[in-house]
């Protein structure tokens, strides 16, 4: 049986999204790491508050894998909050009454920017897999073209977590003279053997589903969803940790007094995995899974520097917060002490702070009072130096 | 919260105070330099020397609570360890490496203050002199670890491990072949002792002492 599904809302936002776009024309290309180029070029974006005249307030925000552009306003697709809502927004860290912010959806998303669900000028569907692999190096350069875009010589910040966190760090290396600050988040400089094997696990459950079609399944109607799902569920597993899974769902049964003998979700942790997977398919496309996962598993920073993550921000001016959460173990602790090793070796101003939280991967998104005020208050102080407040 | 989170939080607490050190410290470094204070605390002589100083101003701290506060109040503080993570920081980096307070709890003191000179053209080393008459009389008529009001953890429960006297370190400059460019003992009272008086005197009445070394 094929998944026939509610296909027009990944559809919508991949071609007609939500946000503003600019579109950079064919003759205009975005060259890529792989040797392709996208040509072509368009990224949907949200901006949040106001340029000063100075322009040295603006704020780059770099989403996670799976998430948007939509930082701090309702998501016109899952009609819920914005992503980052704790930290970005009036008086919040990265207050909107001070920052201009920005926020693109990466290329290879599915909520605007040029990604697989996208329609190719050239043949009228879908690129699905014609579009050339990318990289995190990629998105960064797709978003300098549209900071370039919007007049703006240097970054006053470019905040980010997880994913995120890897495009501010390749953003600092660069860049280093556009960003005057830089905020990497429960996240790492390189992905571990372990991370990869958990992206791998994923893109097999999308690509083991019959209705994934060799990538081609938006021309038949039909999506991967299945595969996707059980994607998501083991993801979504590497997000949280041990005790937050323990505390939250212990071995509690899902509505029923007794066990069923049988494989339906008897278990509360069960169902909530069931639950993240299916509404997960109404918002995100298949193939933009295989992109930005592997986009995140080909990042090595230090290797585009002769192995040597300190080369990568040799001389940098660029001041770094690096924030760890304590019982993240999608990006622990040890791989934000490596980043940081490597700034001082660099001789980079830098500050370091692991947060303590059982929320695992995720307490990146949650409010948690420490990360809220060490991120105001090194952003307060950097406003100061940069002159943007007094 | 752990113990040993607790025995942290109540060091950042004990530093908020203006110590007679930190002044004694300022008064060292030179405007505009770059300084590394290792075991910073919640950043409070960074602040000051960020203030009165000029200084382009780092820190090392260890425990998280310290690190969060400094941080919040704007300064460039990691969180790491004296004994481990010295190593990171390239040659000749700073002017200014400055350890205040915390030489007695770090596991390899002499280990941390050649990685100090490694790292730093000076190095600033303010540390509670084991050897004044009143810790000495305290094992002496009372044959118990001294408890004072500097010092004042119980020997089971202190993060401080390796006490020295003045007469100590200065054995230690030599060991490790440092030139003692400034030395500052404090009296009971926080006041700088007479700068002619001898070792011996500065061992017993000093009740901290401030020390900038250079490599010899």
């Amino acid at each position: 049986m094929t998944a026939k599904i509610k296909r027009p809302i990944v559809t919508r936002e991949a071609d007609a999204p939500h946000s503003l776009t600019v579109e950079f024309p064919a003759h205009e290309p975005l060259k890529l790491d792989s040797g392709g180029e996208i040509a072509p070029l368009k990224l949907a974006y949200q901006t949040y508050g106001q340029l000063n005249a100075a322009k040295t307030n603006a704020v780059l925000i770099c989403h996670a894998l799976t998430g948007d552009q939509h930082v701090a306003n309702v998501n016109p697709v899952t009609g819920k909050s914005g992503w980052w809502d704790i930290m970005v927004g009036p008086g919040k860290p990265i207050d909107t009454n001070i920052y201009f912010v920005i926020c693109s959806n990466v290329i290879g998303g599915c909520m605007g920017s040029t990604g697989p669900a996208s329609t190719n000028p050239a043949t009228g569907k879908a690129y699905g897999l014609d579009l050339p692999v990318l990289t995190i190096r990629d998105m960064v350069r797709a978003q300098a073209r549209l900071i370039d875009h919007l007049g703006i010589d240097q970054l006053f910040c470019v905040a980010g977590g997880s994913m995120g966190g890897m495009q501010v760090l390749q953003w600092a290396a660069t860049y280093p003279e556009r960003v005057f600050c830089a905020l990497p988040v429960a996240t790492a400089a390189k992905h571990s053997s372990q991370n990869i094997a958990f992206h791998e696990v994923g893109r097999q459950a999308v690509m083991a589903d019959p209705d994934w079609r060799n990538g081609r399944y938006l021309d038949e109607d039909v999506a991967p969803i299945k595969g996707l799902a059980v994607a998501r569920m083991a993801a979504h597993i590497t997000y949280l940790s041990d005790d937050a899974l323990q505390n939250k769902f212990g071995r509690e049964l899902q509505n029923r007094q007794e066990r069923t003998f049988s494989f339906d979700a008897d278990f509360k942790i069960e169902n909530y995995l069931r639950y993240q997977g299916a509404s997960f398919v109404d918002r995100f496309d298949a193939n933009s899974y295989l992109y930005v996962t592997r986009a995140c598993d080909y990042f090595d920073l230090a290797a585009d520097y002769g192995g040597s993550l300190a080369a990568a921000f040799k001389g940098t001016k660029t001041r770094f917060c690096v924030v760890s959460f304590s019982t993240d173990w999608l990006y622990p602790t040890s791989a934000s002490r490596a980043i940081v090793h490597a700034l001082n070796a660099a001789g980079a101003s830098v500050s370091f702070v692991e947060i303590e939280s059982d929320k695992g991967h995720d307490a990146f998104l949650l409010y948690e009072p420490d990360f809220i005020g060490t991120t105001h208050g090194f952003l307060t102080a950097a406003a100061r130096a940069r002159k943007i407040t007094g | 919260m752990s113990h040993a989170a607790d025995i942290c939080a109540q060091n950042v607490t004990a530093r908020d105070a203006a110590r007679v050190d930190f002044l004694m410290i300022a008064e060292m470094v030179a405007a505009g330099a770059r300084v590394l204070d290792v075991g910073c605390g919640n950043g409070a002589l960074l602040a000051l020397l960020t203030h009165t100083r000029n200084v382009d101003a780092r820190g090392i701290e260890l425990s998280q609570r310290g690190v969060n506060e400094a941080v919040s109040r704007g300064l460039s503080v990691v969180q790491g360890n004296a004994d481990t993570d010295l190593s990171y920081y390239p040659d000749n980096s700073f002017d200014y490496v400055i350890l205040s307070q915390t030489l007695q709890a770090t596991q390899r003191p002499k280990h941390v203050l050649e990685d100090m000179l490694r790292i730093g053209t000076h190095a600033i080393v303010s540390f509670p002199n084991f050897g004044h008459w009143r810790i000495r009389s305290q094992i002496l008529f009372k044959g118990k670890m001294p408890v004072t009001e500097n010092l004042s953890y119980s020997w089971h429960d202190t993060p401080n491990i390796h006490f020295c006297t003045i007469q100590d370190f200065v054995d230690m400059t030599r060991d490790i072949g440092a030139t003692i460019e400034r030395a500052v003992a404090l009296d009971r009272f926080g006041k700088p002792m007479m700068v002619r008086a001898p070792w011996w005197l500065w061992n017993i009445f000093g009740e901290q002492a401030v020390f900038m070394l250079r490599r010899a």
